[in-house]
């Protein structure tokens, strides 16, 4: 980045049709640079659809959105965790992360400057674990996914309820280690942090801002 | 280089996935032996050796068609479990290696079942191949490659419907119907010796090249459609 924008991300109008119902509704809504960003609402708000539209998996109907100030999609430093682990059963977690950081160790990307051995330690798990992704518990899963984000070294971190399946005191070992990581130094920029939660109690006091959803349109923006 | 280096990475991937369930390798396996049993059974070849010799190409490849798709649908159900696709479309990797490394895991996987099966044909239908048996030697891998490159892609691109199962014979079966009469016409030219099969070899070849460069093209469509 030449100089770095204002805003991580922003939405302007952005509406999302899957068959006749409407995910988003002209949601428009940015999230500062830097930072760690709450994003709440019900189930069914929009909460996962506008991540997966910020990360490039989706595409939106109606309404534009730019990330770190490009079009979403194949943006350099941008990361994204969602509910399913994005991880092969059949493998270790070690296995796992060891692939995925060969596929990140493309020219004119940022490259994996956290190792797999490092990320997988950051989250608590041990990378000498022989036991595959799919016979772990479901919160090692989330752990191990959590691994597979960091390990991408992202300036955007896009996590779409990251502590679900984790009991009280991992998902605030978890939350302790996204405000540190929020301070790691990166070449491409200040870290910023885009987290979808039904545990809001936890993350509330830490949160930078928080954006309310509601049937598809965000109906409250805070500091 | 480092193009390959990626595609060579999502093959070693698959090779190892496939080595810990052995999914696909047993299930084409046992399909095709089936074929073979069943129609050594229905066309008893012992009692006509020429009619053994001009039934046995089209048995091996249309055995070895029909008992492929379930191993295409599958290998793409690991990448869509778990939502493994998501993150190789975040990943700064080409599209089409991820494509090339899958097809040519299918490729060792149906290639595998062909060293299997092939003594088991000779046995069953009798055959004494009255050709240039090295001709095979091109034969079997142009042929394994033109069902696996347009199955791996067909196979991708009904990953997201919901009768994907029933969609990939319905799509990929016409579509593949050039290169199958080639290898089968090759593969009887060979094993009858009544005529070389250089024409329909060369056939097969431009089929595979077409398709293979079409299916790498298109692939990153393919893996991005929602």
């Amino acid at each position: 980045m030449d100089a770095e924008a204002q805003f991580a991300v922003e939405a302007v109008r952005v509406s999302k049709l899957y068959d006749t119902f409407a995910a988003l509704r002209h949601a428009t809504c940015s999230f500062a640079t830097g930072g760690l960003h709450l994003i709440l609402g019900e189930n069914g708000a929009g909460k996962s659809t506008l991540l997966r539209i910020i990360a490039g998996l989706s595409t939106p109907n109606a309404g534009t959105v730019r990330v770190l100030n490009q079009k979403p999609g194949a943006v350099q430093g941008v990361a994204y965790m969602s509910h399913a682990p994005m991880l092969y059963d059949e493998m270790t977690a070690m296995e796992n992360l060891s692939y995925f950081a060969a596929l990140y160790a493309q020219p004119n990307s940022c490259g994996c400057s956290i190792s797999p051995e490092m990320a997988l330690r950051a989250v608590g798990l041990d990378p000498h674990l022989t036991r595959p992704v799919g016979n772990l518990s479901q919160g090692m899963r989330q752990r191990a996914s959590m691994a597979r984000a960091l390990m991408a070294d992202p300036v955007l971190l896009l996590l779409d309820e990251p502590f679900s399946n984790m009991d009280v005191e991992g998902a605030r070992q978890m939350l302790d280690l996204l405000l540190d990581f929020k301070t790691w130094p990166s070449p491409l920029g200040t870290r910023t942090i885009l987290l979808t939660t039904h545990q809001a109690d936890l993350v509330l006091p830490v949160a930078d801002t928080v954006t309310r959803i509601h049937r598809g349109a965000v109906v409250v923006e805070a500091a | 280089m480092r193009y390959l280096r990626t595609m060579l990475h999502h093959l070693q991937k698959d090779l190892r996935l496939e080595w810990r369930s052995r999914d696909a390798v047993i299930g084409i396996l046992f399909f095709t032996l089936l074929v073979a049993v069943v129609f050594s059974m229905a066309f008893d070849p012992t009692g006509n050796p020429t009619l053994a010799r001009e039934i046995a190409g089209g048995l091996l490849w249309v055995g070895l068609l029909f008992a492929s798709i379930t191993a295409l649908n599958g290998s793409w159900d690991r990448e869509r479990r778990n939502h493994v696709l998501d993150a190789h479309r975040m990943a700064p990797a080409a599209p089409s290696a991820l494509f090339l490394g899958k097809a040519l895991a299918n490729f060792v996987f149906v290639t595998l079942v062909e060293f299997i099966l092939a003594p088991v044909f000779v046995l069953f239908f009798n055959l004494h191949v009255l050709g240039q048996v090295w001709w095979l030697a091109a034969i079997l891998p142009l042929g394994t490659w033109a069902l696996v490159v347009n199955g791996t892609f067909f196979a991708a691109l009904s990953l997201r419907t919901r009768n994907r199962q029933m969609l990939l014979p319905l799509v990929l079966f016409p579509i593949t119907i050039p290169a199958l009469l080639a290898m089968v016409q090759a593969t009887t030219g060979v094993v009858t010796g009544e005529f070389e099969p250089d024409l329909w070899l060369k056939l097969l070849a431009g089929f595979d090249v077409s398709f293979t460069t079409a299916c790498l093209l298109l692939f990153g469509a393919v893996l991005d459609a929602e």
